[in-house]
C-alpha cells in the first residue's frame, strides 16, 4: 500500500502564511540599543567576560562557553556595555542580560570572511568554529548545536534530516530563507553530513511550499546523497519525531532522542547559520523573525539583531493595530505568551505574533465530555484528556503513569478540544508538580 | 507606552467547534427521525416530542439552580436527552408519561452526577428504563398503526410489532411439538413475511416507538454525523455488525446458520441505539480499541436479550450494561504511545 508521507494523529489549524509568505526578507535598520541575555539555549549560561563600561566591537564574545552543553553570546553591535542586569526575557521572568548603547559605527570585532578550504577542516576543527560562533538550534528549541553533532560512537547516525517543515501557523521565516538562501542551507547540510560521516541527507518541506520544493529539488539535483522530500500539510509535522517518521519511517523510542534511530536533525536557518560559521567564522548575531498576526500593521519577515527589543520590531512593522490584544513570542500553538514588549529576539525567536481580540478571546472551560477528539490527533498517542483530568484532582501519579513526560506540549489537543480545556496548560502543571514531588523526596 | 496583552497558556488559536455546535448538530440529525414519527404516529407523537423536550431542559435547568450550579441548558445536551426519550416511548403514550421519564433522565442519569461530562451512563436510556420498570404496559403495548402499514410490517400477524412477531412466532418453531400445525403454518408464514418485510422496516411502516421505526432516516441523520466527525463507525459498525453476524448464526428459526441479519439489523431499536445512543460521548470509551469492543459488547447483550431473555427489545439495556463497562474499557485499551 502506498503510504502518504505523514505521521499519524495531528491537526489542521488554518495555516494563515498569506499575511507574509510572499514578503523578501528585510534588514531591520541598526538599533540603538540592545539587551542580549546569556540565556539563549538549552543548557547552561555562557560566563560573563566583559564589565560594565566595557567598549565592544560586533561580533566580540560577551560570554564564553562554561561547559559542554554551552554556548558563547556575541555583541550583536559595536558600542559601550551600558549595563549588566536581570531584564525581561521572552520565557517569562527576568534573567542576566548584556545591555550595549550603540555607537553607529557597525563595526566588526573579526570581519568573517571565506575561508576556500573550509571542507578540507578536521570534523574537530569545524565543529570548534561552529561552538565559537554560538550557534543554536534556531526551530525554537536553541539546542546548542556542536553537541548535537557530537552523537555518543554507540550512538551510529546514517541519515541527516534539515526540517523546512515550519508547520505552526503564521511563520514564514524558514520558507523565506529557503526561498531566498538555499545556498548556505544545502552548503550547510553538506558540513552537517561530513561532520557526522553521512552520506544521506533529506530535506523535509511540506507541501504548501510547493515554490521553495520546486527550488531546493532543482539545486540538489546534481548533489549526490541528498533528498528532497514533500511532507503533507499537517500540524506538529515539524516535530522532530514526526518529521522522522514521516520521512524515513522510524520511531524515535520513548524518552530517547533521534540518535537511537540514527538520525540527526537539524532547523533549515541552523544549516545556514553552521555554514556561516564555518566557512565564515561568522557569529551568530542575526537571525530571521516572521513579525505577523491581524494585530500588526504591515507583517513581514525581518531580518534583526539578536537583542533587538520586540517594540523594534513591531514599531519598522507599521506598529500595532487598533484591536492588537496579544503577544505571543514564536507561533501559536507553542509560542508564549508575552508581558511586554521590551523583551529582546534571542536565538530561538523565529516569530513575534501579535493577535487581535477576537483570536485572543479567552474561552471559558468546560468539562470534558470524552468526545476523544484529543486521543484521535495526539502525534505522541497519548490520552490527554485523562492526563489533564488526572492533573486537575491532584493524582499526579496517575498523570506520570499515562505518559505525562511523553508529552511534547505541542498543543494539537488543546486546539481542537471542543470543551475549550486548557490540555497542554495541566500537563505542564502536571510535570512541574511531578518534579517537585521528586526533589522534595530526595 | 505601557500595553496591556492579554495572557494565557499556549495554543492561542482553537478550532472554531465547541459543544453547543456539536450538540445542535446532533439535534439536526435527530430531526428526520422525528419528522418521519409524527408523520407516521400522527400529532400526538408530536405533543409527546414536545413534552420530553420542555421537561428535560426544564428539570435540567431547576437541578441545577437546586445544586447551586451555572444552568447550562443552552448547550443543548438536555434537548438531545428529550428528543431520545421521546422517540424511545410508544406514541399514544399519555403526556405526563414522557415528562416524567426526562425529569428521572436527567435528574438520576444526569444532574445527580455533576451534569454534563460526568455521567456514566447514558440519561436518555435512564429515563427509558426508570419508565420501562414503573410503567411497563404503557412502554411495551404499542397501539398506533403507522400511516400506510400495519403494526408488524405483514399481513400474516398484524397485531404486534415486528420483534414480538418473530419471538412468538420462533417460540413455536423451536417447540412445534407443543402447538398446532395450523399455528406453526401461521408461524413460518410470519417469519418468511417478516425476512421479506424489509422495505417496510427500511422506510417505517411498521409498529414501534416515535423515532425508532424509520431507518432511513435516521440514518441520514446519522451520515450527516459521521460527515461532521461527531460520531465514528467504531461503535455503530462494531455494534451493528456483532448483531447480524449472531442473528446470522444463532437467530433463525431453522437450525445454525439459517437467520436474517437484515431483519436484525432493521426492526426494533437497534438502528436509533447504535448510531445515537452508544455513541452518546460521555458514557463510551475513548480508544480506538475500547470502542469496537464496546460496540461488540453492546451487539452481544442485544441479540442474547431479544433471542433469550424476557423483552424482545433489548438496545436500551444492553447500552446502559456496557455504559458501565466504559471505565474498564478504557483503562485496559489504552494505546500504545510513540515509541513505547
Amino acid at each position: 500500500m502506498f503510504r502518504k508521507n505523514t505521521f499519524s494523529g495531528g491537526a489542521h489549524p488554518h495555516d494563515e502564511k498569506q499575511w507574509s509568505s510572499a514578503k523578501a526578507i528585510e534588514t531591520m535598520p541598526l538599533p540603538q540599543k540592545v539587551i542580549v541575555p546569556l540565556q539563549q539555549h538549552i543548557g547552561a549560561p555562557a560566563d560573563l567576560i566583559v564589565e560594565k563600561g566595557q567598549q565592544v566591537k560586533k561580533g566580540e564574545a560577551l560570554a564564553k562557553t562554561s561547559k559542554f552543553v554551552s554556548i558563547p553570546v556575541h555583541a550583536p553591535i559595536s558600542g559601550t556595555v551600558t549595563a549588566i542586569e536581570s531584564r525581561p526575557h521572552p520565557l517569562g521572568v527576568k534573567l542576566i542580560s548584556v545591555v550595549i548603547e550603540g555607537d553607529g559605527e557597525d563595526a566588526w570585532a573579526s570581519e568573517p570572511s571565506l575561508d576556500e578550504k573550509y571542507l578540507d577542516l578536521s570534523i574537530d576543527e569545524m565543529k570548534k568554529r561552529i561552538s565559537e560562533a554560538g550557534v543554536a538550534g534556531m526551530g525554537g528549541a536553541a539546542f546548542p548545536v556542536h553537541v548535537k553533532l557530537s552523537p555518543p560512537d554507540e550512538k551510529p547516525i546514517d541519515t541527516v534530516i534539515l526540517n523546512g517543515v515550519e508547520c505552526e501557523p503564521y511563520l514564514t521565516s524558514d520558507h523565506r530563507m529557503m526561498l531566498e538562501h538555499p545556498d548556505a542551507i544545502i552548503k550547510g547540510l553538506r558540513i552537517i553530513m561530513k561532520i557526522l560521516g553521512v552520506e544521506r541527507g533529506i530535506i523535509g518541506i511540506e507541501a504548501n511550499k510547493p515554490d521553495a520544493i520546486t527550488l531546493l529539488k532543482e539545486k540538489t539535483s546534481a548533489e549526490p546523497g541528498i533528498d528532497v522530500i514533500s511532507l503533507e500539510v499537517k500540524y506538529p509535522q515539524g516535530a522532530e519525531k514526526q518529521l522522522i517518521n514521516a520521512a524515513v519511517k522510524r520511531d524515535v523510542p520513548a524518552g530517547k532522542l533521534p540518535m537511537e534511530v540514527g538520525v540527526v536533525v537539524q532547523n533549515v536557518g541552523t544549516a545556514a547559520a553552521i555554514y556561516d560559521a564555518v566557512a565564515f567564522q561568522k557569529p551568530l548575531i542575526e537571525r530571521v523573525v516572521t513579525v505577523t498576526g491581524a494585530g500588526i500593521a504591515e507583517p513581514r519577515n525581518v531580518l534583526a539583531r539578536i537583542g533587538t527589543p520586540f517594540a523594534e520590531l513591531i514599531e519598522f512593522c507599521g506598529g500595532y493595530t487598533d484591536n492588537a490584544a496579544k503577544l505571543v513570542n514564536g507561533g501559536p500553538m507553542m509560542g508564549m505568551s508575552q508581558i511586554t514588549d521590551e523583551v529582546p529576539v534571542i536565538k530561538g525567536t523565529s516569530g513575534i505574533l501579535v493577535l487581535d481580540e477576537k483570536t485572543a478571546s479567552l474561552d471559558q472551560e468546560s468539562p470534558c465530555i470524552a468526545c476523544a477528539r484529543c486521543v484521535d490527533v495526539c502525534p505522541m498517542k497519548l490520552l490527554p484528556n485523562h492526563i489533564a483530568a488526572f492533573v486537575e484532582n491532584q493524582k499526579v501519579d496517575k498523570a506520570h503513569a499515562l505518559g505525562l513526560f511523553d508529552c511534547m506540549e505541542c498543543g494539537t489537543c488543546s486546539f481542537i478540544c471542543p470543551a475549550k480545556r486548557n490540555l497542554v496548560h495541566y500537563v505542564k502543571l502536571g510535570k512541574a508538580l511531578w518534579n517537585e514531588q521528586q526533589k522534595k523526596a530526595q | 507606552m505601557e500595553r496591556h496583552f492579554v495572557i494565557s497558556p499556549s495554543p492561542h488559536v482553537k478550532d472554531a467547534d465547541s459543544i453547543p455546535k456539536i450538540m445542535y448538530a446532533v439535534i439536526l440529525s435527530l430531526l428526520p427521525a422525528g419528522i418521519g414519527g409524527v408523520y407516521f404516529f400522527g400529532l400526538h407523537a408530536l405533543w409527546v416530542i414536545a413534552v420530553a423536550v420542555l421537561a428535560a431542559v426544564g428539570a435540567e435547568a431547576l437541578f441545577s439552580k437546586m445544586m447551586k450550579r451555572p444552568i447550562q441548558i443552552h448547550d443543548g445536551s438536555a434537548i438531545i436527552t428529550g428528543l431520545l426519550l421521546a422517540y424511545n416511548v410508544p406514541a399514544e403514550v399519555p403526556l405526563w408519561l414522557p415528562a416524567v421519564g426526562a425529569v428521572a433522565g436527567i435528574g438520576i442519569g444526569k444532574m445527580a452526577f455533576g451534569g454534563l461530562g460526568f455521567n456514566p451512563m447514558n440519561p436518555a436510556l435512564i429515563g427509558r428504563a426508570f419508565l420501562m420498570a414503573s410503567w411497563t404496559a404503557h412502554m411495551t403495548v404499542f397501539k398506533t398503526l403507522p400511516k400506510g402499514g400495519t403494526l408488524s410490517g405483514i399481513d400474516a400477524v398484524t397485531n404486534a410489532t415486528p420483534l414480538n412477531v418473530f419471538k412468538g412466532a420462533k417460540e413455536i418453531l423451536l417447540n412445534s411439538a407443543n402447538y398446532s400445525a395450523e399455528q406453526v403454518t401461521e408461524a413460518t408464514q410470519a417469519v418468511t413475511q417478516l425476512y421479506n418485510a424489509s422495505g417496510n422496516l427500511f422506510w417505517g411502516r411498521v409498529g414501534g416507538c416515535i423515532g425508532e421505526t424509520s431507518a432511513i432516516l435516521l440514518l441520514v441523520g446519522a451520515l450527516f454525523l459521521m460527515y461532521k466527525r461527531i460520531i465514528g463507525w467504531k461503535i455503530p459498525f462494531a455494534y451493528v455488525g456483532t448483531v447480524a453476524a449472531l442473528a446470522w448464526v444463532f437467530g433463525g428459526t431453522n437450525g445454525l446458520f439459517s437467520g436474517n441479519p437484515l431483519f436484525h439489523i432493521l426492526s426494533g431499536g437497534l438502528i436509533l441505539g447504535a448510531f445515537f445512543m452508544a455513541t452518546d460521548m460521555v458514557s463510551s470509551p475513548v480508544t480506538f480499541k475500547g470502542r469496537l469492543y464496546f460496540g461488540v459488547g453492546c451487539g452481544v447483550l442485544t441479540f442474547v436479550i431479544r433471542m433469550w431473555g424476557g423483552y424482545p427489545e433489548g438496545v436500551s439495556y444492553s447500552i446502559l450494561l456496557m455504559n458501565l463497562v466504559t471505565p474498564l474499557l478504557d483503562r485496559y485499551t489504552k494505546p500504545k504511545a510513540f515509541g513505547g
